[in-house]
């Protein structure tokens, strides 16, 4: 686990890297993000000095974006489709399946800390649906039985 | 012996990883040495991942292949399919923006160029800027995000627009690769199958409005695509097709490529602008239109992925070439993405005017469950749902407004009978909910009353009906943008052409 000074030190490094780029808040914060799973409230402050903006508009950005979490996801985030085209070929009954199975609704991480399910909207794999993300892998025509494999290769 | 197999999200998504393991094991098993290719995809998703062999005769395709079948790329068997190029599928499109996609090795511009690649660049760069405005504005070709907008009176906006170079002042082009639309990939499909087809499209843009710097603002749901992009525009610096001299020619233009961040709002070109500032992706007024004000509030061209890489075959091959192809006021060719609830889904490239018919059930195959075509949506999550009845509407700009509808994008989700369109029309308006970039009162406020109003009339309200009616109007005319301004499209084509689907459960509680 990192603690402040080293968070404080690795932002630096992110925002030294990003002092030449034009409109540089979302490229930081995907890099931030990167670094340590989530965008931690503390950095805000550091983020929006180094932007020349107010820690509440830094905030406001960070929040805005569905991408950007406040604290870190499961050790697997598993990101179902839930666009129309996915639905046309039963992604909302693939979605219903994976919410029992884990015990979970959209965004939520089981106890053991282990999978986060998240709704995403549209991968581009409309004529291979229902689609998923699994770990920033992508995946076509799932099934239940699809589904299940996954999870188990998660637990 | 050369081996092509997609790197395509599609075909990745149906295993092309594991038969790329699969064949390297299989080749060496047999002692043969082989040379895999990562090629975009020829856009025939159903039979992905698509193995193709070099042969003297031309390139022989099998799929859709597993890695349990990969004997049959070296013996033959059921999944092989003949020459790709005699395939009918692919025989029967016209590939202007797409000739190279799956063809070439996407990274390589060696490839790119030996396919005609760079040609309308290089007529380009020996035209001025007012001439390049001037082929364009002659192609007809209008904005293929959706509005429809004439990409070459937008383009001269910017030719117009006055900087100050001495103040540092510069224009830009930004591609919006937001792609967002569900039933929708043409745009990942031309970045991981032929991404200097893009760059070489902006950067004729920037020379024929005096830009010297581009983003590309692409999705974080696109990995695979953002993978491409980035190493094609790596290979671009080192090669010297982008930076301080382009070709050689003395020209500037540098490229970047942004990620957003997961809210669809950003595909709207203002939010878009505003993310790509750093700001949250709310949407901007206009006026001042983006083409005078808009990425750090100067003169900027915003253009979909899909009009920019159109651009190349138009300066390589003329405006009347692709002015020849299209009907009425929809000229060239247009990328017809049939997904959804159809057996035969892809991306097929066509002269405008088929008609949903053929496009669903001939060139699509009709449903994936066999079942009967219940409504296409056409143009996304924020247009209309067409009912069969209207399946013999030419696909054209005009002929789609014309039946209260948009071709937008041109993505076209299949949808069978079992689907319920109370439910899509609550998903819509549930979708613009949390996707609402809050600005406008009529989107933020009105998609949360639609979800409500839906849900009355679900439990048999029918005297919420006309409310709902009341709603899609205010919020047609008082949104600021797309979002909330064309969510009533899916909604009011659902009810108007399916009423019963909305009237079922008052149904049930009468009888």
């Amino acid at each position: 686990m990192l603690d402040s000074v080293d968070i404080a030190a690795r932002v630096e490094e992110i925002l030294a890297a990003h002092s030449g780029t034009e409109g540089a808040l979302l490229p930081i914060l995907h890099s931030v993000q990167e670094s340590f799973g989530y965008v931690p409230e503390e950095v805000l402050p550091q983020i929006a000095q180094h932007q020349n903006i107010s820690k509440a508009e830094a905030y406001g950005v960070m929040t805005f974006y569905h991408d950007f979490r406040a604290k870190p996801a499961g050790t697997h985030v598993l990101k179902l489709c839930r666009a129309e085209s996915c639905q046309t070929m039963g992604a909302d009954r693939v979605a219903a399946h994976a919410k029992e199975t884990l015990g979970l609704d959209w965004h939520e991480t089981t106890p053991d800390g282990k999978i986060t399910l998240e709704p995403i909207f549209c991968l581009g794999l409309c004529a291979c649906g229902p689609s998923a993300l699994v770990d920033g892998k992508v995946v076509g025509r799932l099934t239940e039985a699809k589904l299940d494999a996954i999870v188990k290769g998660m637990r | 012996m050369r081996i092509w197999i997609p790197r395509d999200a599609s075909a990745k998504a149906l295993g092309a990883e594991e038969v790329v393991t699969a064949v390297k094991a299989e080749a060496a098993r047999r002692g043969v040495e082989v040379t895999i290719t990562r090629n975009g995809s020829r856009g025939m998703v159903w039979l992905e991942p698509l193995v193709e062999v070099e042969t003297p005769e031309g390139r022989v395709a099998f799929g859709p292949m597993t890695p349990e079948d990969v004997a049959q790329i070296f013996d033959g068997g059921e999944l092989a399919l003949g020459l790709t190029e005699d395939l009918p599928w692919l025989r029967a499109q016209t590939r202007l923006t797409f000739a190279r996609c799956g063809i070439i090795d996407p990274v390589s511009l060696d490839e790119y160029r030996a396919h005609g690649g760079l040609k309308g660049l290089t007529r380009a760069l020996a035209m001025t800027g007012a001439e390049v405005v001037q082929e364009v504005l002659n192609s007809g070709l209008r904005g293929r995000g959706g509005a429809g907008f004439p990409t070459g009176i937008k383009w001269k906006t910017v030719h117009d627009a006055p900087i100050k170079p001495e103040l540092g002042e510069k224009k830009y082009i930004v591609t919006n690769a937001d792609e967002g639309d569900s039933g929708t990939f043409a745009d990942r499909m031309i970045m991981e199958g032929d991404p200097f087809t893009l760059i070489e499209g902006m950067i004729i843009a920037g020379i024929a409005v005096g830009a010297t710097k581009g983003f590309i603002y692409s999705r974080s749901e696109y990995p695979d695509a953002n993978e491409v992009m980035a190493a094609a525009i790596a290979v671009g610096r080192v090669e010297g097709l982008l930076g301080q001299n382009v070709l050689g020619s003395g020209k500037v233009f540098e490229l970047e490529l942004r990620v957003g961040a997961g809210a669809y709002v950003c595909g709207e070109e203002t939010a878009l602008l505003n993310s790509l500032e750093g700001k949250r992706g709310t949407v901007r007024a206009k006026p001042p239109l983006p083409a005078l004000q808009g990425f750090m509030g100067r003169p900027t061209v915003v253009n979909n992925v899909i009009s920019l890489a159109s651009v190349p075959v138009i300066l390589a091959e003329g405006a009347e070439h692709y002015a020849s192809f299209g009907i009425g006021r929809s000229k060239g060719t247009i990328p017809l993405q049939i997904a959804g609830n159809v057996k035969h889904g892809g991306l097929f490239e066509i002269a405008f005017g088929l008609t949903l018919d053929r496009i669903v059930n001939e060139i699509g195959g009709g449903t994936a469950s066999g079942r009967p075509v219940k409504a296409v949506q056409v143009g996304g999550p924020l247009g209309a749902w067409i009912p069969v009845s209207q399946f013999d509407t030419p696909f054209g700009y005009e002929e789609y407004a014309g039946q209260n509808a948009l071709i937008g994008h041109a993505g076209l989700t299949v949808a069978d009978d079992t689907a319920d369109m109370m439910a899509m029309a609550r998903f819509a308006m549930e979708f613009c909910a949390i996707e609402s970039c809050g600005k406008c009162t009529p989107c933020r406020i009105g998609a949360v009353r639609g979800v409500e109003t839906l849900d009355r009339i679900a439990r048999g309200d029918t005297a919420a009906i006309p409310l709902l009616t009341d709603l899609c109007e205010t919020m047609k005319s008082g949104s600021l943008c797309a979002l909330g301004g064309f969510t009533p499209y899916p909604v009011m084509s659902a009810l108007t052409h399916f009423p019963d689907d909305f009237t079922g459960a008052a149904r049930e509680a009468a009888e």
